[in-house]
């Protein structure tokens, strides 16, 4: 196993910022710790790297107790979000500081910095200043500075959480291409469920200093085991246990307090009304151009919201204030157990 | 309409803030050098052959060169401590720092004397032991190192908190020892802030006179810095020493400023902020 964090617990004053945390990272693989702010994504990212000490548990890095092991002896490449660049050094510099803390020879430093850069694509620009550099550009001088020591581990703060948006998604793919070339065993940190969900090989969803849920992306999606994944995962719509459109099991099975939700996208909608359908009216139609969303309203009074492709629209012909039959899909059933 | 009213409220500005600059830093500084070289240079070397300005000024550099580098450690030091560290009573600490700054000279030398001296709390103790504070170099080093000490952590402590802690983490995560991140990331990245409170800090050590003139018991040719034998030569109406010396004070000054612009500029090659 590649990181294992064993009854982490960890407080910050009187705030629980990690509370009683199991988790187990595969040597090789690309995790993504997923949740809100404030959800303790950060703080065990930074306890795997040393950078902040557990208060009660241990971390195993490659079978061997790092709890008490300093940042320096635990072989790992951190990279954070506002890059933390050395401002004074230029971009070779950078790249270079950790072999020459560890005193490489010359040459081999001058020839792995090369590499890097030709690694991160930039190269030709070895001898500018960070302030030279755009976001992008430093974020992939800050992961080279990393790789260059060849760390077992590589760990990300929200590492694109200050990018623009187009500069982003490049990050992401190119991160995931450079995993599936370099292979080190990594971890990063991220609220964006999108992101997660593209570049990750698993997902670990993290609420209140919790961890919700581990899995492939597509098992989060499909099987989400609690009503924070199902609705932090995606659009949700979240109704009464006794709407219309429960299912039976779940409307008998469910006391007062659970509700029942489902995704926008798993709501099959028809003109003419059929056996298991039940009557809503369209409220408002958006046209996102690949999709449309449908604002619905149920007869009693729910409402909920309907995406459809637009190879699925286009032939209904539907307007607003029309009144369609809908039967969803996939419901799930949790106990409401949080605050929305 | 605007626009020209405007400039006749700037120029206005500008008249006052050049008089002002004027009437109190330049002319009184010209007059010095005015006066140290009215009757020629010959008086300003009769003065700088002069042995008792010989040792005020071998005094004062001296003098400098122990209190410059010990508040620099310590103003480190501290500026570390207050701006990486959250504990109770910081806010205390930091106006403890800043006591130099409040208290009077005068005051300052007070206390040196009453501690010091030769019934002072440690006194009988120094006496006995043959080791003399007070009307002597430690007193005026002492004196000078009090009156000069908040300047560095005070031009730090700002600096190293914009810096925040992310360069420092970076370093470490990659390999650094705490030695290295200091003198590699830390220093490179405080240093202009370091270097001008350096630079205050020497200025402030080089020109004390009240809290010196307490402690130092101004013998010629002993104990006496330039500052005081500026004093004592203006009072003996020695009106062309008085000046010369003036003039060396300041341009001890003006060298350290044109050391650290020379700094700057061999330094400062395609770096920015």
């Amino acid at each position: 196993m590649g990181i294992t964090v064993e009854h982490v617990t960890k407080r910050f004053d009187e705030f629980l910022a990690i509370d009683d945390v199991c988790l187990e990272v595969p040597t090789g693989s690309l995790v993504a710790l997923l949740g809100p702010s404030g959800s303790g994504k950060s703080t065990l990212l930074r306890m795997i790297a040393g950078l902040e000490s557990p208060d009660q548990g241990r971390i195993f890095l490659t079978g061997e107790d790092a709890t008490q092991k300093d940042v320096r002896d635990r072989d790992i490449g951190f990279v954070f979000q506002h890059y933390a660049l050395f401002k004074h050094m230029t971009v070779r510099k950078n790249i270079a500081f950790g072999l020459e803390i560890r005193q490489q020879p010359r040459p081999k430093i001058r020839a792995r910095v090369e590499e890097l850069l030709e690694l991160v694509q930039l190269r030709g620009l070895g001898d500018r200043y960070p302030h030279q550099l755009s976001g992008g550009q430093r974020q992939r001088v800050a992961l080279a500075r990393a790789l260059a020591v060849e760390p077992r581990f590589l760990l990300l703060d929200e590492p694109f959480g200050a990018l623009d948006a187009k500069v982003r998604q490049e990050l992401r793919s190119w991160l995931r291409h450079l995993h599936d070339d370099v292979h080190v065993t990594t971890v990063f940190v991220t609220h964006d469920q999108e992101e997660a969900m593209e570049v990750s090989d698993y997902v670990v969803v993290m609420h209140h200093g919790r961890i919700e849920q581990v899995g492939t992306p597509a098992e989060i999606y499909d099987r989400p085991q609690t009503s924070f994944v199902m609705s932090f995962i995606g659009p949700v719509n979240i109704l009464p246990a006794h709407a219309p459109l429960a299912t039976p099991e779940a409307a008998s099975a469910s006391p007062e307090a659970r509700r029942v939700f489902v995704r926008p996208r798993d709501i099959n909608i028809s003109v003419a009304p059929t056996p298991d359908t039940v009557p809503a009216k369209i409220q408002r139609l958006t046209h996102l151009g690949w999709e449309v969303k449908l604002d619905l309203l149920l007869e009693d009074g729910h409402s909920l919201q309907a995406h459809l492709s637009r190879e699925q629209f286009d032939p209904l012909g539907l307007v607003p204030s029309q009144t369609v039959h809908i039967n969803p899909k996939a419901i799930k059933s949790f106990p409401l157990d949080y605050a929305i | 309409m605007k626009p020209r009213r405007w400039k006749i409220e700037l120029w206005v500005l500008n008249f006052i803030a050049l008089s002002y600059l004027a009437l109190v830093l330049v002319v009184p500084m010209a007059n010095v050098f005015y006066q140290a070289f009215k009757d020629g240079m010959e008086g300003f070397w009769l003065t700088f052959s002069n042995e008792d300005f010989r040792s005020a000024a071998k005094l004062t550099i001296t003098v400098a060169a122990i209190a410059v580098p010990l508040n620099t450690v310590f103003g480190l030091c501290a500026a570390w401590v207050l701006a990486r560290h959250r504990f109770p009573g910081k806010a205390i600490v930091l106006s403890i720092l800043d006591l130099p700054f409040s208290i009077s000279p005068v005051v300052a030398g007070l206390m040196i004397v009453l501690l010091y001296g030769r019934n002072g709390w440690f006194g009988g103790w120094l006496e006995a032991n043959n080791v003399r504070v007070v009307f002597a170099f430690p007193g005026i080093a002492l004196a000078s190192a009090f009156v000069s000490l908040p300047f560095v952590a005070r031009e730090v402590i700002p600096v190293l908190e914009e810096l925040g802690k992310d360069q420092e983490e970076a370093a470490r995560t990659l390999g650094a020892n705490s030695w290295q991140t200091f003198w590699r990331v830390i220093v490179p990245s405080i240093k202009w802030g370091l270097l001008y409170g350096v630079l205050l800090t020497n200025a402030r050590a080089i020109g004390e006179f009240g809290a010196v003139s307490v402690v130092s018991g101004n013998i010629a040719g002993d104990t006496q810095t330039l500052p005081l034998f500026v004093e004592t030569a203006y009072k003996e109406y020695q009106t062309q020493a008085a000046y010369s010396a003036s003039v060396a004070l300041a341009l001890l000054a003006i060298v350290t400023l044109v050391a650290k612009n020379i700094l700057a500029s061999a330094t400062k090659s395609g770096e920015k902020h």
